[in-house]
């Protein structure tokens, strides 16, 4: 079963269709995940990002991310009308720090607790926000997860709804 | 009875106009002003607004966009009147209708209806983003065009989506579509050559060459339209879906929910089930967990998911199940949707017994297609092709958007089900063929690049092959076309 069957990308597709930044940048420090598998007719991420590190010849063509140019800065997290952008951090210690886009309630607050959930919506852990800012009504959360939880966790939960 | 709307949303800021008041069978009812009077009873708890005609089933909110005939009610002693897409006013009197209705004897509101003979260049039917689209640009070459719609609000259906659009920046990629709809809208209206005439139903042509049009309002007017040139672009409408009880109120279109929820910040129902995994439909629940409802899942008949990746990967990571090869078999409840009970299908797409599933749910949405809204062309005589992938009847058209009929033009999901950025590349085709027409040489410079762009570049994605397929199936050549006109 593919990510059509079940609405949810493994890593193998996501190399598969050359979305994963190596593993020596992914030591390095914060990169975009374009988990964009499909050839949909978009290229916001492109214009978005302020590095130029995303590129597409044809408005259909998969994003490709030059992974030395990306500082992870999280702009294309807030800008991609797919919600399909991550940051991940796996560069301090056993920490790992994603940064996902975040559209519901209640509002997200530096420090606050959250319910982790993976591709599929099950909880996998408990995190901490650790920065969130907001770009038209997208906010940018950044939580701080157990290290071997930096491909799985992909939303959040907050409580005190 | 409580109050359903929404105060809080992650994304709308719902602006309420002053509070007015009404009676509902007799019943006081406060709503705000610029609400439909169904999403204002909705807001306050009622759920059935009508019966079938033969007065035996209950009949609840479904399309909300004024198409669907599920909501007609009598309205200061109007019958027939669409409730979906009737303002509320302070002192409306507003009844439930019983079956069909008797014809109105002393209604407050009948009067001689005053008649108005209009001259316009363009006459465009629709004000969504093909119809809104093509009056920005032929207003803004100094055409003058009249802009009908028959909702009080313009802007189509762009108003109730809330999701940053995809595509390029020039078609407003990356902006939230009410957020487009309040841009164009603007624009439109700042204007002077352009005229958006809301509540205003063109109803048909005549040999004569002019529209006939009910203009509703205070007072009401009859307009007689004259136009060089017509962009018919009166959208489409939410199929329904063949299964026990498919009829029950909370059974509604997926848009219909968005209208309530998203327009009018009201929320539709407390637990949804959302049946056809296509664009539509995974929006929808994406929209609805937004508006903090709770979402059980969505069957999909077909194995795989309909609509993009993207769409599917956001409701999934929230927790929202995708059952494919699954459909709905029936809805049980009294006078509202209680229970949706879905089966798994075979090879043959038919329900295998055995393997059903049952939801506890008060909404139950159907996002299975929409039908595009062919009626005034066909009255006009259009060219038309049957064509199921792309909707149903569809209007033969040249690549420039020109219908079987000279001068009169088509854009958007009437010219087949596509979505927004293609509707206002259509409009933009049809709005620059006119001013080929009307002689402004660089016109035809403009709309041979946008054809280019939307022929070789944007429908050359992968994900979009079917609706371009189909598009191409309707799409003659000028030759063609010449020969078919006769």
């Amino acid at each position: 079963m593919g990510f059509k069957e079940t609405g949810v990308l493994t890593l193998e597709e996501m190399m598969r269709a050359g979305l994963m930044p190596s593993e020596e940048r992914l030591r390095k420090g914060p990169v975009a995940l374009l988990e964009c598998p499909e050839q949909i007719p978009c290229n916001i991420c492109v214009s978005a990002c302020p590095f130029k590190s995303i590129s597409m010849d044809k408005i259909y063509d998969l994003p490709r991310l030059d992974e030395n140019k990306c500082v992870g800065c999280g702009v294309c997290v807030a800008k991609c009308p797919g919600l399909a952008i991550f940051v991940v951090d796996v560069s301090k210690g056993d920490k790992a720090y994603i940064t996902l886009p975040y559209e519901f309630l209640p509002r997200p607050s530096k420090g606050a607790k959250v319910k982790l959930l993976d591709r599929e919506g099950k909880i996998v852990g408990e995190g901490v926000i650790v920065k969130a800012w907001e770009y038209e009504k997208t906010w940018v959360v950044t939580v701080e997860v157990e290290k071997n939880l930096w491909f799985d966790v992909r939303a959040i939960r907050i409580e005190g709804r | 009875m409580g109050d359903y709307r929404i105060i809080e949303h992650p994304i709308i800021d719902f602006k309420r106009g002053r509070k007015v008041s009404f009676t509902y069978n007799g019943k006081r009812v406060e709503a705000y002003e610029g609400e439909s009077i169904l999403a204002g009873l909705y807001a306050a708890g009622f759920r059935v607004f009508a019966t079938s005609p033969q007065g035996d089933r209950l009949r609840g909110a479904f399309c909300m966009i004024g198409r669907c005939s599920s909501c007609l009610s009598r309205v200061n002693g109007i019958p027939n009147t669409r409730i979906c897409i009737e303002p509320v006013r302070d002192g409306l009197i507003v009844e439930t209708q019983k079956g069909l209705p008797d014809i109105p004897k002393d209604s407050r509101e009948i009067v001689d209806v005053v008649e108005e003979i209009k001259d316009v260049d363009v006459l465009i039917i629709g004000a969504g983003p093909a119809g809104s689209k093509a009056a920005e640009i032929l207003g803004g070459y100094g055409l003058r065009v009249l802009v009908a719609t028959d909702h009080f609000k313009a802007g189509g259906q762009l108003v109730k989506q809330t999701h940053k659009f995809f595509g390029d920046t020039t078609y407003y990629g990356g902006v939230r579509g009410f957020k487009i709809a309040e841009k164009l809208v603007s624009n439109l209206s700042r204007n002077p050559n352009v005229e958006i005439s809301t509540r205003t139903f063109v109803y048909g042509c005549f040999k004569e060459g002019f529209f006939g049009a009910e203009k509703i309002g205070d007072p009401s007017l009859h307009l007689l339209i004259r136009a060089k040139y017509v962009i018919v672009a009166s959208g489409a409408s939410e199929k329904s879906l063949l299964f026990e009880n498919n009829d029950l109120p909370g059974i509604m279109g997926a848009g219909g929910a968005q209208t309530l929820m998203n327009e009018y910040g009201v929320k539709p129902g407390e637990d949804a089930l959302v049946i056809g995994s296509g664009n539509v439909g995974l929006i929808v629940a994406y929209q609805l967990l937004q508006a903090g409802v709770r979402v059980h899942g969505i069957a999909e008949v077909l194995r795989e998911i309909g609509g993009w990746f993207v769409h599917a990967a956001k409701i999934r990571r929230h927790g929202v199940p995708i059952f494919t090869g699954h459909t709905i078999v029936r809805a049980e409840g009294g006078d509202r949707v209680e229970k949706a009970v879905i089966s798994q299908v075979g090879k043959d797409l038919k329900p295998l017994p055995g393997t059903e599933k049952e939801f506890n749910v008060d909404l139950v949405l159907l996002a299975v297609g929409l039908q595009p809204n062919y009626s005034l062309l066909s009255q006009m005589g259009a060219l038309m092709k049957y064509l199921p992938e792309a909707g149903g009847l569809i209007p033969l058209r040249t690549r420039y958007m020109e219908t079987s009929i000279r001068n009169v033009f088509v854009a958007g999901d009437l010219s087949g089900i596509e979505e927004a950025t293609t509707a206002f590349i259509e409009g933009e085709i049809a709005a620059y063929t006119i001013l080929e027409r009307e002689g402004f040489a660089k016109a035809v410079e403009e709309r041979d690049r946008i054809l280019n762009y939307l022929w070789n570049e944007y429908r050359q994605s992968p994900v979009v092959q079917r609706s371009k397929e189909a598009k191409l199936k309707v799409t003659v050549s000028e030759e063609e076309m010449k020969r078919l006109r006769g």
